[in-house]
């Protein structure tokens, strides 16, 4: 073994045509796609830039919080009787999620190329509350699409978009909910080319939005390796994140894929991959063509998107990364998933062991976590995604526990 | 060798302006798609364009939005419209239809495939609306192959250095989407339109059809002063919806009715062609 090559690292991707493998690409409208190299210039030149690096970590740090803590849940580990289990406090960020590690650097990005107008669409509303937390921070006016169905399930972040002075917009369209968001973002950015920038919320989309956003994100990766070195003296044996679109999960796996460490994607079962209501699009989909990416979808035989479900609207979306779909082909990540009903399960575990109300979003990641650490020797480290807080899930978990408020 | 419908048809309106009709193909439902189509020859459109319903139209607008959902909810898939042009070939061998949609339908139909059975259901050309040069190497083999155009797009966001890459694979015409925008909102002044068409024409032999946002007669007339073809979609699209809405017995009636009313606007466009 000494004498081989060392493997080829994975974190080289996307090639020039925004391709991981047969995934990714810019599948969109001609309209869009001198914009699309425009952000891929812009972003090419910003991430090069010392200036803009500083501008970007120095609001990390002092409005955002960053660096986010790892913290080793003592209770937590000692309930399930298994692996040692350290979260990764991303929902102690400002607003409540990973999100705005996102958000912070595309408006920033979107300033430097003198774009005077801000779209976003949402699913649980994270993104939305983020991004337009970011552009009352820089005086921009910003409209966020959502779901109509997602503006029921999640009252309070739209309010909060609008106490931030954002313009929410509701979409009727399709299964009103994150994928339909997105169509109407996309109709927006093709009608106001000059002006607009489209903060995307997830790693998907059209290239460069796969690679930027993931770059963007990966500073949980990046510090969370650093801290468990830290703390532990070494890797963990296994990473765990929550898989909708796939943002939290590839900052956290992406600095971690050239180490020896096992990495699992969690999914949303819904009511169960058995039936037709769920989001487990790396389980289930099949390769297909949707907002400017070829990746995996849950779609039919004649290439229609199916209506997905999931309790938790951050991870109700038919598709999913390219990235993801690409480490899935290729066997470097592992994806697995959890029902409604494990997840809510893991809500309520730690909430009393540790104190802490996760997001519906990675309480899917703590039931899988929930599964395996029991399996596992004490000496051995989980390293968990806590990518956002359960304040915003309140009433959506109330009405699944049959709670009045 | 597979006819030419396309070219033979643009040879024949020589400098007169041509008009493109639209309609989702199978809305209101598959059964009345073959008279639809008959009925928009018949008010004289000049070429067909039949759009391929699919879940997530991120290019179209509230019309044609819910053209897609009308023709889904009537149970119509990629092999549906392909059947409904066949049955529309039947008699009437000589209009080209030209296929507008988007990637997915086509991509899990498998490319060679959909492109075998198109050009065997009498189709001749085919618009992908999510393809752009970037993406398209893999349908230019087996469309060509089958004989049919693939149709380019060229947008208010296409700049000189562009043009060039949207043109090496275009044939058939250039198709010239005349607002940044989804189709059936915004419309293009006419100074604009003439500008764009000025322009392409002096990068292309191709002729040059113009849509997006041509709603009305008078509109249409406009823009066949300066275009080869006016592409008139949604508000064909509304047509069909507002009959079914109210459940009109003679849908196909409506739409030649309205059809005829634009194709009679663009022939007249510029009186020196008509004499």
């Amino acid at each position: 073994m000494a004498d081989r090559d060392p493997a080829p690292s994975l974190r080289t991707g996307p090639d020039a045509q925004g391709r991981f493998g047969d995934f990714g690409g810019r599948w969109v409208a001609e309209t869009l796609m001198p914009l699309l190299l425009e952000v891929e210039a812009a972003w090419n030149a910003a991430r090069a830039d010392s200036a803009f690096r500083a501008e970007l970590d120095g609001l990390l740090r002092d409005y955002v919080g960053r660096p986010s803590p790892l913290y080793h849940a003592p209770r937590l580990s000692a309930e399930l009787g298994g692996a040692r289990i350290y979260l990764k406090r991303d929902e102690l960020n400002h607003t409540g999620a990973h999100k705005i590690n996102n958000c912070l650097g595309q408006v920033l990005l979107a300033r430097r190329m003198g774009k005077r107008r801000i779209i976003a669409e949402t699913g649980a509303g994270q993104h939305g509350v983020a991004t337009a937390t970011v552009a009352a921070r820089f005086g921009l006016p910003c409209v966020v699409y959502m779901g109509a169905r997602d503006i029921e399930r999640q009252q309070p972040n739209v309010f909060r978009m609008r106490l931030l002075g954002a313009d929410v917009r509701p979409v009727r369209t399709g299964s009103a909910t994150l994928k339909d968001a997105m169509n109407e973002a996309l109709r927006d950015w093709v009608s106001n080319p000059h002006d607009t920038f489209y903060v995307i919320g997830t790693a998907a989309g059209p290239h460069p939005y796969p690679a930027m956003v993931r770059d963007l994100q990966c500073v949980i990766g990046e510090e969370a390796r650093a801290q468990i070195l830290a703390a532990e003296g070494r890797l963990p044996d296994l990473c765990v994140a929550a898989v909708g679109g796939g943002s939290n999960a590839i900052g956290l796996f992406h600095p971690f894929l050239d180490d020896p460490v096992e990495l699992v994607g969690v999914e949303a079962a819904g009511r169960g991959l058995h039936t037709a209501q769920h989001a487990a699009t790396l389980a289930a989909g099949t390769p297909g063509v949707l907002h400017g990416n070829r990746t995996l979808l849950l779609q039919d035989a004649d290439g229609q998107i199916r209506e997905t479900h999931s309790i938790s609207a951050g991870l109700d979306y038919p598709g999913v990364g390219p990235e993801h779909a690409w480490l899935k082909s290729i066997g470097r990540v592992r994806y697995a998933s959890a029902t409604d009903d494990e997840a809510l399960a893991a809500f309520q575990l730690l909430a009393r062991t540790e104190g802490i109300l996760p997001a519906l979003e990675p309480a899917h990641a703590l039931a899988h976590v929930m599964r395996v650490a029991p399996r596992m020797p004490a000496d051995r480290i989980i390293l968990m995604n806590l990518c956002g807080r359960g304040d915003k899930d309140i009433f959506t978990v109330a009405r699944a526990l049959g709670a009045e408020l | 060798m597979k006819r030419d419908r396309l070219a033979e048809r643009l040879a024949a309106l020589g400098s007169r302006p041509g008009l493109v009709a639209f309609a989702c193909g199978g809305d209101p439902s598959p059964e009345l798609g073959p008279r639809i189509l008959a009925a928009m020859v018949k008010g004289g459109a000049d070429l067909i364009e039949v759009g391929v319903p699919f879940s997530d139209p991120m290019a179209d607008g509230p019309s044609i939005q819910a053209g897609n959902r009308r023709a889904l909810s009537a149970g119509t898939t990629l092999r549906g419209v392909l059947d409904l042009v066949a049955r529309f070939r039947r008699d009437d061998d000589a209009t080209p239809v030209v296929l507008m949609g988007y990637a997915n339908p086509v991509l899990a139909f498998g490319i060679d495939r959909f492109a075998v059975a198109a050009a065997r259901s009498g189709v001749d050309g085919v618009i992908l609306v999510d393809v752009p040069p970037e993406e398209s190497a893999p349908f230019l083999g087996p469309v060509r192959r089958a004989g049919l155009h693939w149709i380019r797009l060229a947008t208010p966001t296409t700049d000189d250095r562009r043009l060039p890459h949207i043109l090496s694979d275009a044939s058939g015409f250039l198709y010239h989407v005349a607002v940044a925008g989804v189709t059936g909102v915004k419309s293009a002044p006419e100074a604009q339109v003439a500008a764009a068409v000025a322009q392409l024409k002096a990068a292309t032999v191709l002729p040059v059809a113009v849509g997006f946002g041509v709603r009305t007669p008078a509109h249409a007339r406009t823009v066949a002063r300066h275009a080869d073809l006016v592409v008139v979609g949604s508000a064909v699209v509304d047509v069909i919806g507002n009959a079914h809405a109210r459940g009109a017995n003679d849908i196909p009636g409506e739409v030649e009715r309205f059809v005829a009313s634009l194709a009679e606007a663009v022939r007249t466009a510029r009186p020196e062609v008509v004499a």
